[in-house]
């Protein structure tokens, strides 16, 4: 089951990163996941927050550009070969990589890892035929 | 078929003999009577007497907007108070207005290219013109009416808006022809079709529409809308206001009335006189109107001039549609750019029209161009790739409308400088000392 992840585009300036933290702190939003991918100029904020509705109100308000898309976030157990037996099945399938980010909780041994795939679809099918674990909008509240 | 075929179909050597004649009139009249000119004159020791032929009077110093502006009001006059009917001015979006004072001779003169203009149009005494441009101290109102009167048509003077009169005017009142700027015509049209009127309904022939810059597009779409033939129409306020050149039926390029006022085409930037043909700045110097003789003027329009007679018989030059502003242009890399040709090459890339800006640096002895556009919801991607893929098709687009090769760079909305809540388009840094 895919997730919900905001990403939002920010200038590499000074402080715009620290303006759109601020900005979902002041509105009580818990960010659980956060990557940026950047160039010299700009930079792709994505978060996993817990309300993402609110989230994207603030921060529009804000003049914030921002997107709304699906992400599969797994459970990778926390050893050697642990990432790569995943990645395996996509690869299997043919299905390419668009980007992924990692994160650990203190609730769980294992290693949280956010995907974002070029057929999502085609991505959720191949997880559901494996053994991989792939947590819902539940689980990640609980993390 | 012509008002006036003496001065519309005259040969050019006796054109060109009236136009030389007039041309020392007017410059002696400036000379002699406006502070400002014998001013000019006497800085390059140029006397009236040294303009011995047309070609001459490439020794006179331009006028441009800005010595109007510091004449403002009444500085320019050449003759006394007393003669002068009526004023007009330019709206000052910089700065203070633009003025311009007409003698009754003076008045008469427009009328008379004006009626030129309607009756290439097709109008007739008993025609009824529809004259919704605006009245006030723009002149396209009062210049449209002085043409009717001088006709001796009947002239509506509805002015500009209230939509639902205009067209029950139309409807009630049988106009023959609609006078307007093209983009209310073509509102005016869509309310037609939006009111179910039926074109039977109307008696509109043709529509004279200028004061703005407008498209084939536009002009098609008012056709179709009012069931006319349209005319583009062409003057300004600082030399007399509409008239001073208008299409014929033939729509291939605007009559001006050479008579009164002697066209030039400059390159904006050496203010050498380029020929025919050639695209560059009109300037244009009045002939006979002797309230405020205007020698020179730089109107900043882009444009090129055709002498070849036209297919209606008119010797008159004509002048192609204005295709932009002197001032807007940008000279980079040794290509003209224009800030629309930008604007047009991203509506291609996102069908959106998002606000940028160009950026033009010299950092060592070539011209680098940064564009910078705003993000907007549809050129934002989580992906990298995808961003990379907009910004590259952005430059492509770029390439393709202006052959320049420029950096793209997005940026956060609202982030870009605005003045007086206008964007800023373009910021030149280049040294040019
Ligand atoms: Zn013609």
């Amino acid at each position: 089951m895919a997730v919900k992840q905001i990403s939002i585009f920010v200038e590499n300036k000074e402080g715009r990163i620290k303006k759109a933290i601020d900005t979902l702190a002041k509105e009580n939003i818990n960010i659980r996941a956060l990557s940026i991918a950047d160039t010299t100029k700009y930079g792709i904020l994505r978060l996993i927050v817990s309300d993402n509705e609110k989230a994207i109100e603030a921060l529009e308000k804000d003049g914030f550009i921002v997107k709304e898309n699906e992400v599969i976030i797994l459970a990778v157990p926390d050893e050697p070969n642990g990432l790569n037996s995943t990645l395996e099945v996509f690869d299997e399938k043919g299905i390419n990589l668009e980007y992924l980010y990692a994160f650990v909780s203190s609730k769980t041994d294992e290693a949280i890892v956010v995907m974002r795939l070029e057929n999502m679809e085609k991505a959720i099918e191949a997880l559901d035929e494996s053994n991989v674990k792939i947590l819902d909008e539940d689980d990640i509240k609980n993390l | 078929m012509f008002w006036n075929e003496k001065a519309e179909c005259m040969e050019k050597e006796e054109k060109e003999k009236l136009q030389l004649e007039r041309l020392q009139e007017t410059v002696k009249l400036a000379y002699e009577n406006v502070e400002f000119y014998k001013k000019r004159f006497d800085e390059i020791g140029l006397k009236p007497e040294d303009i011995k032929t047309l070609k001459d009077i490439e020794k006179i110093p331009f006028t441009t907007k800005s010595d109007l502006r510091e004449a403002y009001p009444l500085g320019l006059l050449a003759v006394p108070r007393e003669e002068i009917v009526e004023v007009h001015a330019s709206s000052g979006t910089t700065g203070k207005p633009t003025v311009t004072a007409y003698t009754q001779n003076d008045l008469d003169i427009w009328g008379e290219c004006i009626a030129r203009g309607l009756k290439m149009a097709g109008a007739e005494k008993d025609y009824i013109i529809q004259n919704a441009y605006g009245y006030g101290l723009f002149t396209g109102g009062f210049g449209i009416h002085h043409g009717g009167n001088s006709m001796g048509a009947i002239t509506i003077p509805i002015s500009a808006g209230n939509t639902q009169r205009q067209l029950d005017t139309m409807v009630d009142f049988q106009s023959d022809i609609l006078t307007c700027t093209p983009s209310y015509a073509m509102y005016l049209g869509e309310s037609r079709e939006k009111a179910g009127i039926p074109l039977e309904d109307i008696n509109l022939k043709a529509g004279i529409h200028g004061a703005e810059m407008w498209t084939d597009e536009m002009r098609k779409r008012i056709e179709v809308s009012l069931g006319i033939k349209t005319h583009n129409i062409y003057g300004l306020t600082e030399v007399m206001g509409p008239g001073v050149a208008q299409e014929c039926d033939f729509q291939n390029g605007m009559h001006i009335q050479d008579d009164h006022f002697y066209p030039e085409i400059i390159n904006s930037e050496t203010g050498e006189t380029l020929g025919y043909g050639e695209k560059g700045e009109l300037v244009l110097t009045s002939l006979t109107k002797t309230g405020m003789p205007i020698l020179r003027f730089r109107t900043k329009d882009l444009t090129s001039l055709i002498a070849d007679k036209c297919e209606c018989g008119r010797t008159t030059v004509r002048m192609t549609r204005i295709t932009g502003r002197s001032d807007d242009m940008l000279k980079i890399k040794g290509v003209m750019v224009f800030p629309s040709q930008i604007e047009k090459a991203l509506l291609k890339v996102s069908g959106i029209s998002p606000n940028y800006m160009i950026h033009v640096t010299r950092p060592d002895i070539l011209d680098e161009v940064e564009v910078k556009v705003e993000a907007t919801k549809e050129l934002f991607s989580d992906e990298m790739k995808e961003m990379e893929r907009v910004e590259k098709q952005i430059q492509a687009s770029i390439r393709s409308e202006t052959g320049l090769r420029v950096d793209v760079s997005i940026v956060e909305p609202e982030t870009l400088p605005r003045s007086e809540g206008k964007a800023v388009r373009v910021i030149d840094e280049r040294n040019f000392d």
